[in-house]
């Protein structure tokens, strides 16, 4: 059975609550494992909120509240006995910007299994070169793991970020907009990783680049906000050929066309 | 007509660079007014202390051993005031460089919104009390209290200084490493905290490492900011001028020994000018620091600005 698969997740009429504002509302998602699920939509259509609500990202912000249900490996991740801070491990993130630490590739690499509790370091050194190979960074800083990662370019940073994040071995990766800021080879060495690495981690990237969730994606969720006055909605999902192909919602196909956003 | 409207153009560019001109001018006069006001303060220190370090010698007095100003055969020793201002400035280090960094952990990490507003206007506020003031609580409270506690005749001891200069020092401390922990990008706790660490595991292995040289800088300043406080040593530290062999015994710093005896001096004389070479060593120990702490910030902010 699909559902059981390990790394995968279940979302049911999940919404998000800023204070008073609801900002996202009856989200009913199922996310394979091992397969790479594009969040698409305009500006301020909710994708980065849904995404922080995978790894509870959500509850550092405050006043945060997060409706329905999300279950990961049968587990709701919202019930009180699930610790966020355990989930993260499970369920890593890059962000937006590379976010480096300051502090040596190695270190950087290390920071997350040095959290949980490994300290030898024949099985710190493992990580590094098999986090960084499968990031597709070992080749250009293998020579110098000592090397400050602010001294690494954007895009090796970024890669860096990835590897940071593998490094937990998590069952999935939260990815969002994660070459918005990197130029098209940096972009190209990231979907390559990310082609990769789904035989090993669910992924769910939040892209703003259509053509960008078109190469990587299996599935394409579309998610709307029709109005300041309501919430975002998650209009459609598909596998990602059939939803730029022949969506079956005019409005996704009046965003992917191009006629707004 | 066009050509009219071309000139005129060209005009105000002139008036607007006069403008500029004219203010880039007023501020560089200003700033080199506080420089050569340092200069000068600095130039006048050396003129005054002329007379004793020809008369004495600069180690006689940084190295000697006995402070008796007024006996027939004078002596002009720093040691007992420089003993009494490490025991002093020690002491108080030790209680407000771990307490002001926790605080500022908790002020720019943990603290919700309108706590940390309320904290850090009290802080603020704090480091606008005169320290005067501070003096008069460390008399009717901590100078009995340290007695009982540690059963001596007085309280009044170079330890009980330290505590309240501490106090003094401890807003200078919290203020500027909040800010350098508050300077540090928002990504890299998202990122620490996605990694799945708590809040104090993000704050002590991330934070503080990204702010060290702004919390170094606030360490420094608060250092400038212990060894020059004088009222409140005045007050409490029991003003002996012997070398206080124990942080428990009376002690006397630098600041407060210019501070009593300038008044009580010839103009002029030996003793008088042997204050203004105490005043050049705080001077030029108070610089360094303040150069040091200064060249450490630039290099965090030059840092971020990537």
């Amino acid at each position: 059975m699909v559902d059981s698969e390990k790394g995968s997740f279940t979302l049911e009429k999940v919404s998000v609550t800023y204070g008073k504002e609801m900002a996202v509302t009856d989200v009913s998602l199922f996310i394979p494992a091992r397969q790479v699920m594009a969040l698409i939509g305009p500006s301020g259509c909710g994708k980065t909120t849904l995404l922080r609500c995978l790894n509870r990202m959500n509850d550092e912000l405050g006043n945060v509240t997060v409706g329905g249900k999300i279950i990961l490996d049968g587990v709701d991740i919202n019930s009180p006995a699930v610790d966020p801070v355990a989930l993260r491990t499970q369920v890593g993130q890059v962000f937006q910007k590379p976010n480096p630490f300051p502090m040596s590739i190695y270190d950087n690499i290390t920071f997350g299994p040095r959290t949980l509790g490994i300290r030898k370091k024949g099985e710190l050194d493992a990580i590094v070169e098999d986090t960084l190979k499968r990031a597709a960074l070992w080749k250009e800083v293998h020579k110098n793991l000592k090397k400050h990662a602010f001294e690494l370019s954007g895009g090796q940073q970024q890669r860096l970020c990835i590897a940071r994040a593998l490094a937990t071995s998590p069952e999935c990766l939260l990815m969002d907009e994660p070459c918005s800021a990197l130029d098209p080879i940096s972009t190209q060495l990231i979907e390559d990783t990310m082609e990769k690495l789904k035989n090993a981690v669910t992924i769910v990237i939040v892209t703003h680049s259509m053509q960008q969730a078109s190469r990587v994606s299996d599935n394409t969720a579309f998610m709307l906000r029709e109005s300041m006055e309501e919430p975002a909605r998650l209009i459609e999902v598909s596998e990602t050929e059939k939803l730029f192909t022949v969506p079956s919602d005019p409005r996704t196909e009046a965003y992917i066309t191009g006629r707004f956003g | 007509m066009k050509s009219a409207h071309h000139r005129l153009d060209i005009s105000r560019m002139g008036f607007s660079r006069t403008a500029d001109v004219v203010a880039r001018t007023i501020i560089s006069v200003v700033a080199w007014v506080a420089i050569v006001i340092l200069a000068g303060i600095a130039a006048f220190l050396i003129q005054n202390s002329l007379k004793a370090l020809q008369e004495l010698g600069l180690w006689h007095m940084v190295a000697g051993s006995d402070w008796f100003p007024t006996s027939a055969n004078a002596s002009f020793g720093f040691l007992p005031a420089e003993v009494g201002s490490i025991w002093v400035t020690a002491i108080a280090l030790m209680l407000c460089v771990p307490f002001g960094i926790l605080a500022a952990i908790y002020l720019s990490e943990f603290a919700n919104s309108r706590v940390k507003e309320v904290g850090k206007t009290i802080i603020e506020f704090m480091a606008a009390v005169p320290s005067v003031v501070f003096g008069l609580i460390g008399m009717t409270l901590l100078v009995p209290l340290i007695a009982r506690i540690f059963d001596l005749s007085s309280g009044l001891t170079g330890f009980t200084a330290g505590l309240c200069v501490g106090i003094v020092c401890l807003p200078t401390i919290i203020s500027i490493s909040e800010d350098a922990m508050h300077a540090v990008p928002d990504e890299l706790r998202q990122g620490a905290l996605a990694l799945g660490n708590n809040r104090w595991q993000m704050a002590y292995k991330v934070i503080v490492p990204a702010a060290s040289s702004g919390i170094f800088a606030a360490v420094m300043l608060g250092l400038g900011r212990a060894i020059g406080e004088t009222m409140v040593v005045l007050m409490v530290a029991g003003n002996a001028g012997i070398i206080p062999t124990s942080p428990f015994l009376a002690a006397r710093t630098m600041t407060a020994t210019i501070a009593q005896e300038t008044g009580e001096v010839v103009r002029g004389g030996l003793h008088f000018s042997v204050l203004f070479v105490m005043g050049l060593v705080l001077f030029t120990i108070t610089f360094l620091i303040n150069l040091v702490a200064d060249s450490v910030l630039e290099r965090q902010r030059r840092r971020w600005r990537r």
